[in-house]
Order: C-alpha cells, then sequence, then structure tokens
C-alpha cells in the first residue's frame, strides 16, 4: 500500500545550488536567501523529482505516519 | 534528521558534504544509494551489505567512499580499480563497487582500466565523469572535448576525448553502460544491473563540475549544465526510435554491451580445482 508522502526541508543542508527550483515541474519551489523555500500557494505534488536531483540531500519524501 | 535512505546509507556526521553547491557528485552517490538500497532489500539479489565494500582513489568525486556507510577504502590516485581487484580476488563473494573519477580511471588509472577489463574481474566500477580534474582545479582530464579550455590548456583542449564505455567495451568488460546525472533513475537502474552481472561492469555517469569546467567553458552553471544533459542526452529506448539523422547529436544514456564472459575469479577458482585433481 502506498501511504501519504510530505515534502521536507532541510535548509541547513542546502547550498542553494537551485537545481530542484529549476527541474520541479510545478515550479513550486523557490531560493529566499539562497535557501530552498516551498512557495506560499504549495503546488507540490508529491512527484520527488527534487529529491531525485538534490546534490545535498535537503529536500525529499517522508512517508506520513496513519 | 535527513531522510532515510541518507541516515540508512550514509555517514551522517560527515554531511553535508565538501562538494561545491551543484556538483554532480552528490547525485550520483545518491543512485548508487537507492541501488544498493534496492538490491539489499530484494532478497533474491544476493546483495547484502555486509559483503559489500566500497573503493575509491583519490579526487573530488572518490570522497564518495567516505560519505557512504559501507565497508569502504579511499585509495591511492589512480589505483582504486587495483585495490578493488586485490580485495575481490581474496575475496571473490564481495560485491567489490568502485566509485571513481575520469581522471582516477582513465587518465593514471587508465592501464588498471582496461587490464581489470580485459580480465573481466567481477567488479562495478562507477565514473563520476565530470571532463575535468576538479580536486586540483581544473586541469584537463582525458575526457575533455576536444576545444574546451582548462587550466592547463588556456587556449583550448586540442586532444581528442576518450569515450570511457566504449574505451572499457573495447578492453574486454561486458557489461558496460553510460549514464547521467540528470538521468538519476535510468543511472540508478543501470548501476542496479552493473551490481548484479557477474563480469566487468563499468557505468561511465557524465556528471557536472560548475565551478571548474561549466563556468569556465561559458557552459553555465549546474542548472543550465543539467539542462544540457536533459536535452542532449536520450534514454536508450528513445534513442534507438530516433531517425539516425537525429541520433547524430544525441548521446545514448543506456547499455552499451552486455555480455557473458567468463569471470576471472571464477577461472581461478577453475584453475585451483584442476591444479587439486592433477597432483
Ligand atoms: C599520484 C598522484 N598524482 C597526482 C595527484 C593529484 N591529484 C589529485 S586528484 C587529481 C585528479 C582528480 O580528477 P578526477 O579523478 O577526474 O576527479 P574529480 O576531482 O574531478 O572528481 C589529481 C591529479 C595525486 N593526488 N596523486
Ligand atoms: S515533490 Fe515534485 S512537485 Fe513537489 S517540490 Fe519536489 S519536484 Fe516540485
Ligand atoms: S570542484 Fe567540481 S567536482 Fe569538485 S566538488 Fe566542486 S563542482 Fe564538484
Amino acid at each position: 500500500m502506498v501511504g501519504k508522502k510530505m515534502l521536507v526541508i532541510d535548509q541547513s543542508w542546502c547550498k542553494g545550488c537551485g537545481i530542484c527550483v529549476a527541474f520541479c515541474p510545478k515550479q513550486a519551489l523557490e531560493l529566499v536567501e539562497e535557501k530552498v523555500c516551498l512557495k506560499a500557494d504549495n503546488e507540490c505534488v508529491l512527484c520527488g523529482q527534487c529529491e531525485l536531483r538534490c546534490p545535498d540531500y535537503a529536500i525529499w519524501l517522508e512517508d506520513l505516519e496513519e | 534528521m535527513p531522510s532515510e535512505l541518507v541516515h540508512k546509507f550514509m555517514r551522517i556526521d560527515h554531511l553535508p558534504h565538501i562538494w561545491c553547491a551543484g556538483c554532480g557528485n552528490g547525485i550520483i552517490m545518491r543512485d548508487v544509494a537507492v541501488a544498493l538500497q534496492e538490491l539489499i532489500d530484494d532478497p533474491e539479489s544476493g546483495v547484502s551489505r555486509e559483503k559489500t565494500v566500497i573503493v575509491s582513489g583519490i579526487g573530488c568525486s572518490s570522497r564518495a567512499a567516505g560519505y557512504m556507510d559501507f565497508d569502504s577504502i579511499h585509495t591511492t590516485h589512480g589505483r582504486a580499480i587495483a585495490f578493488a581487484t586485490g580485495i575481490k580476488f581474496a575475496h571473490p563473494e564481495l560485491e567489490v563497487i568502485v566509485l571513481t573519477g575520469d581522471g582516477d580511471c582513465s587518465a593514471i588509472g587508465g592501464n588498471h582500466l582496461i587490464h581489470a577489463a580485459r580480465r573481466n574481474i567481477g567488479l562495478t566500477v562507477i565514473a563520476f565523469n565530470n571532463d575535468i580534474y576538479g580536486m586540483t582545479g581544473g586541469q584537463y582530464s582525458p575526457t575533455t572535448p576536444t576545444g574546451d579550455v582548462a587550466t592547463t590548456a588556456p587556449y583550448g583542449n586540442f586532444d581528442r576525448p576518450f569515450d570511457i564505455a566504449q574505451l572499457a567495451a573495447g578492453a574486454g568488460a561486458s557489461f558496460t553502460a553510460r549514464g547521467s546525472a540528470y538521468h538519476a533513475r535510468e543511472t540508478t537502474e543501470l548501476i542496479k544491473q552493473g551490481i548484479q552481472h557477474k563480469g566487468f561492469s563499468l557505468i561511465d555517469v557524465f556528471s557536472v563540475c560548475p565551478t571548474y569546467y561549466g563556468r569556465k567553458n561559458h557552459k553555465g552553471g549546474a542548472v543550465e549544465m543539467l539542462a544540457w544533459q536533459k536535452e542532449n542526452m536520450v534514454p536508450a529506448s528513445r534513442y534507438y526510435a530516433m531517425s539516425e539523422e537525429k541520433r547524430r547529436d544525441k548521446i545514448m544514456v543506456g547499455i552499451l554491451t552486455h555480455n557473458d564472459f567468463p569471470e576471472y575469479t571464477q577461472q581461478y577458482a577453475r584453475l585451483l580445482e584442476r591444479a587439486k585433481k592433477a597432483k
């Protein structure tokens, strides 16, 4: 069974390369002062593309406990 | 707390790593971790954490062996494959994975690469190929494209580059493939297949070094370099569906060769059997 997921960001590991921002299919992310943030309108569809390409493991999807 | 994958397979007390912002090494190291996780989680794969060894040489990319939470050995420049050959020969039951750079495996270590390929010893070599010597400040490597500048080629490099996967295939490697930092899922799959393959496997993964290669060659930063890979590198299924003319400017991501040649340590075991019987 595929459970619900949520997007997690650890800004302390983000180096501001902008890869996740550029390749997010929903343009849901932005850099604020060189750190990744989810934009306020939250367009994230939990596809995991950002986690796949973040070279610093600063953004990922986590299983939500039921 | 980082993701479960990172927590489980990397030494988190050594993270965040020292690689530059946007360096492809972090992406490729994650592909290796995912490939190993999926194999370890699959009881039929025969891969276990206890029987996996990670070997690297020297270079930015070679630091990956220190970040991955496995039995690992960070050796000397160019000699990763030589050390790995020794480990595999002494303990053929181990899964020996080499993480190396284009300089490490095709310049100073080129001799070890071709002979390990020729012997078809069961190593899995993952080349983090960023077209440059990153660690020492951007000297050209055997994979730097002709015409590009480097600190040792300020007027442009006139050497012709190696295609590492083709080089290994020509030297006799039984599994050769090409991946890229952008094509993370496809690359992970190729790494999995390389690990499962019994003979010598080489996966040449095109990385990005925005610091010493991209920006110096006006190829942009990490985002532009990955966008280039997205545009110009095409997964095999789509690549072979394209017309020959369209293929000409594209680079295939996928398997180049996959053969069932005899594996070196198995050959040696057979030799021992024969020698014992002859006594
Ligand atoms: C015997 C020896 N020669 C030269 C060096 C200097 N050196 C360190 S890393 C390196 C090249 C690294 O390039 P590559 O293997 O492509 O790795 P990258 O840093 O680009 O990931 C060189 C020449 C060394 N450490 N040892
Ligand atoms: S999970 Fe997908 S949609 Fe959500 S932020 Fe990451 S890339 Fe964008
Ligand atoms: S110099 Fe290049 S290869 Fe080395 S960490 Fe920086 S971006 Fe990566």
